[in-house]
């Protein structure tokens, strides 16, 4: 991801970074200095809230929960001078919709050194929507140890929950209809920072995707 | 089957591939051949336009499974299998239970057969007791009995022990009889599955290698010659094998040999599927094979197609590789392989494949009345075979009691129409009478 | 992958996925709650036809690891050994609505014809003298782990390739990922047609040694001495064990593996078998993550 930096800085007709380009149809609702506004602003609120940041490890949920964790690390650093463990939980074993899809490949699962006994562990992700990610990775957590509190940090909180589940800190809270999509968008996986706002893919597909479906009418063509 | 000899017009046949003419059976043999024949009184036409007659088939190596295997064929069955393929004439090998070793047996396959009235069956006698291979069985006894037997065989089992086979040779001289080779070294195929070779190697199914054939063969010829006998050589199936019996032929050894319909057709890699429709003794060959043993059979070297028609049921086949039987059915899809292997593909004509599936084995096999020539006087044993009617094969259609078909979805260039036995249809316009 | 018969089913990205899912999994061994919920409500059949202990209890710990329920069926003391056919046993087990079914069996492809019989996924766990995809998968996993990749890898698997479904299932999975493969035996213990297999072939052990990174060693059976295999066990095992003095002549990075059970004394001695850089009992336990991974990877998907 450093080797990317020079590359794109030398580059002088590229558009800055703040301004992605974007698929048709949709459109960024925060762009790469929005973003580190409100990682900023959240580093500050955990500092305030765990009265110092003494006891927090902070695990991102793979994929992109993953930098943003890293990302909040450094910042704590930079404010506190202090040198909060950063891990990564994946979540897809703990997942209720695996017989949804095939089978998926696994995220990495890092628990920083000292385990999470006792600790304020901050779970980090990019978008908080149905809730159902952030209960499979309490779940896990679980399984993992024991720590004192758990709180939930999102770049995006965009609505329609479907658990009793909520924030304790967001970067920006984006009201959405079921038929968008939010695409959160890192340096670190995808080269810029932007969140994007667009139609969401199942809502442009006519025909029913399951991915079940999609084998069924590869079948079905064999037999024509 | 009502004993009818009604007098059969069939028109515009064309004999062994020729020009279409018509042809009229009475009292059980050809009375007419030519253009346009009157049709006597009472006499029923057959519409036979486009239909190739060929002489009514004979097979060498039939499993009908009776006495003792009733639930996978029986004779009526088989026999009924063998008129829809086109048969006029099958033997019955021995290997039932109780074998064919003794005059009762082969007496009480040979008044089955009668019985049923589709085909002829010629029983085949045991060479040893019990197919055990430790002595002979009473040859001459068969051969004086009601179903004069003519060959011999323990086929499923080699006459291994080469003093045995040496007097078997021998005796059958004293009546013109003829041993029927399953060429089998037994130690180097113990426990054997397949072809050994690339397929059973990445299989791991123990191999059974082309050798263990070939040898046999080269021995059997040698012997042959040496008492100045009769050897036929059953299901050759690899390219030494062709080879062996070409040298052997050329040195003036008295040697005839049959190819099955599946060993000039199918390969080991089907044995890929682990699907044990596909495993048969012996075993499936490589695609080299394959090729030798068509080229065999255009040029003679091998004389005759042979079933080897072996009927299993189902719970026979619907089991792990190495616990399944061997063997597969045969009688009515033979003519139809060959149609595609040696016709289609120009190794054949019709006239070679009347003397490689009628004429040659009903020779070998001493059958009198089978595999003439379609002339004036002749008995009326004609098969008529549409070459230009496609069929798909159904393992669940089949005549015979068991459906363990390799060519099961498999389509065929052509069907077997009419079957006539004596002047007698036992098959008409496809169906069984 | 609906099911996993073959070693040669797999691509390399397939492979290569089942390696990295069982590294992530290799972690549950080490937490305190050595379970992950995944498999819950699944029904996973042992279905042993051969006594392997070790194999139906890895089996057996890695889909209770991931929750699922599991059923022993062995060939003793069930239908099975009163003579039902395998078809019978497969719909009986379909009827109790068995998501996934392990199968060992004595006879090459029993499982493929499982398969045929059955709407979950068979998993292959030893059919034969043909394969054993994951005994060959935690075997690469293992070398993956003790030297860190598989590309360009040198691997010597010695003994009697001719029985050896691990041995099949390695060449196949180790060529796929990349790997060097050369067979080491007498000719009698080796296939017909191995020429054509995608690997070397050398009936001199010495002189392969010092050109491995890893020398698998495969059981030899004494008895195959009685079918006239070899012609003593004094002489096999000078010609093909492995012994101290030999190891010392391996690359110093160069591992010995074991697919067990060992039989110490014929194809390797005990100094070797108890060396660090014997990798047998790190192999059963990478064999518990990497049959979590084709678990899940099988069953937890649609």
């Amino acid at each position: 991801m450093h080797a990317r930096k020079p590359a794109r800085d030398d580059n002088e007709i590229s558009p800055p970074a703040s301004v992605p380009e974007v698929p048709e149809g949709t459109r960024a609702v925060l762009d790469g200095n929005e973003i580190n506004r409100a990682l900023t602003r959240i580093a500050h609120e955990v500092l305030e809230r765990t009265k110092g940041g003494q006891d927090v490890t902070l695990l991102g949920i793979p994929s992109r929960g993953v930098p943003l964790a890293e990302r909040l690390a450094r910042r704590i650093e930079r404010v506190e001078d202090l040198d909060v463990p950063a891990g990564s939980l994946d979540i897809t074993m703990y997942r209720d919709d695996l017989r949804l899809a095939p089978a998926r490949a696994l995220g990495r699962t890092e628990i920083p050194a000292g385990g999470l006994d006792d600790r304020v562990v901050v779970l980090v992700d990019d978008v908080l929507f149905s809730g159902r990610t952030v209960r499979a990775a309490l779940d896990a957590l679980g399984d993992l140890g024991r720590p004192r509190a758990v709180q939930l940090a999102v770049l995006v909180d965009r609505g329609h929950r479907e658990l009793p589940i909520r924030a304790d800190y967001v970067g920006k809270n984006l009201p959405t209809s079921l038929r968008e999509s939010v695409t959160v968008q890192l340096e670190e996986s995808d080269g810029l920072d932007a969140v994007l706002l667009g139609p969401s893919p199942a809502a442009t597909l006519k025909e029913g995707t399951r991915p079940g479906s999609l084998q069924r009418s590869k079948d079905t063509e064999g037999d024509l | 089957m009502p004993e009818n000899q009604g007098t059969h017009l069939i028109r515009g046949a064309r004999p062994l591939g020729d020009d279409p003419v018509d042809l009229l059976f009475e009292n059980g043999r050809i009375t007419a051949i030519g253009p346009d024949l009157p049709a006597p009184d009472g006499a029923e036409v057959v519409d036979a336009t486009g239909l190739i007659a060929l002489p009514g088939l004979v097979d060498l190596h039939t499993h009908l499974r009776e006495p003792g295997r009733e639930d996978a064929e029986t004779v009526a069955s088989g026999s009924r299998a063998a008129a829809m393929g086109g048969y006029t004439a099958v033997h019955a090998m021995a290997n039932t239970d109780p074998v064919a070793d003794t005059a009762g047996v082969v007496e009480q396959v040979w008044r089955l057969g009668q019985e049923a009235g589709y085909c002829d069956v010629r029983p085949v006698g045991a060479v040893t007791v019990g197919l055990a291979g430790e002595r002979l069985s009473e040859i001459g006894a068969m051969a004086d009995s009601a179903a004069r037997v003519r060959v011999f065989s323990d086929d499923g089992v080699c006459v291994s022990d080469a003093l045995l086979m040496r007097r078997a040779l021998e005796y059958v001289k004293a009546f013109d009889g003829v041993i029927a080779q399953h060429a089998q070294e037994p130690r180097l195929t113990e426990g054997a599955q397949m072809n050994e070779g690339r397929v059973s190697d990445r299989l791991g199914l123990p191999g059974w290698p082309a050798v263990a054939e070939e040898a046999i063969i080269a021995r059997d010829c040698l012997l042959a010659q040496h008492v100045g006998s009769r050897l036929h050589v059953c299901h050759v199936s690899t390219k030494g094998s062709v080879d062996i019996i070409r040298w052997a032929k050329e040195r003036g050894c008295d040697v005839t040999a049959e190819v099955t319909p599946h060993h000039l057709i199918l390969t080991d890699d089907l044995a890929e599927s682990y699907d044990p429709v596909y495993k048969v003794n012996p075993p499936l060959r490589t695609a080299e094979d394959v090729q030798a043993l068509r080229e065999g059979l255009a040029d003679g070297t091998i004389d005759i197609v042979a079933t080897d028609h072996a009927p299993h049921p189902v719970e026979a086949k619907e089991t792990e590789w190495s616990t399944a039987a061997m063997g597969m059915i045969g009688l009515e899809t033979a003519l139809g392989v060959v149609h595609r292997t040696m016709v289609e593909t120009g190794l054949l004509t019709w006239a070679q494949v009347a003397e490689r599936m009628s004429a040659a084995p009903a020779r070998i096999g001493r059958v009198g009345g089978h595999g003439r020539e379609l002339a004036v006087g002749e008995p009326a044993n004609i098969v008529l075979y549409d070459p230009a009617a496609p069929v798909e094969v159904d393992a669940a259609a089949m005549a015979g009691k068991s459906g363990n078909t390799p060519f099961r979805g498999m389509s065929l260039p052509g069907r077997i129409i009419a079957t006539f036995l004596r002047g007698v249809p036992t098959v008409l316009e496809g169906k069984i009478k | 992958m609906r099911h996993l018969l073959s070693a040669g089913d797999l691509d390399r990205d397939e492979a290569t996925l089942i390696l990295d899912t069982a590294g992530e999994l290799a972690q549950v061994g080490d937490r305190s709650v050595k379970k992950l919920p995944t498999l819950r409500g699944r029904t996973v059949v042992n279905l042993f036809y051969e006594d392997s202990t070790r194999t139906r209890t890895s089996f057996e710990l890695a889909a209770k690891r991931l929750s699922a329920d599991v059923i022993n069926f062995s060939a003793k003391g069930s239908s099975v050994s009163k003579g039902e056919s395998l078809k019978d046993t497969a719909l009986t087990l379909q009827a109790m609505g068995a998501d996934g079914v392990v199968i060992r069996h004595g006879a090459s492809g029993a499982p493929h014809r499982l398969a045929n019989w059955v709407d979950g996924s068979v998993l292959n766990a030893g059919d034969g003298t043909h394969e054993h995809p994951t005994q060959a998968l935690l075997d690469a996993f293992t070398m993956r782990e003790r030297l860190g990749r598989l590309e360009g890898l040198r691997v010597a698997v010695v003994g009697d390739i001719l029985h050896s479904r691990v041995a099949r299932s390695n060449v196949l999975l180790l060529t796929t990922l990349g790997a060097h493969v050369t067979l080491v035996a007498p000719p009698t213990l080796l296939p017909v047609s191995v020429h054509t297999w995608p690997c070397e072939v050398s009936y001199d052990l010495d002189e392969v040694l010092p050109e491995s990174d890893v020398v698998m060693m495969l059981r030899v059976q004494a008895e195959r001495m009685h079918d006239s295999f070899f012609p003593s066990v004094r002489e096999y095992s000078r010609n093909y064990g492995l012994d101290g003095e030999r190891l010392s002549r391996m690359p110093e990075e160069a591992i010995v593996m074991h697919p067990g059970p060992m039989v110490r004394g014929m194809e390797i001695s005990a100094e070797v078998a108890d060396s660090p850089r014997c990798t047998v009992t790190e192999q059963v336990a990478n064999g518990v993550s990497l049959r979590m991974a084709v678990l899940y990877l099988l069953l937890g998907g649609s």
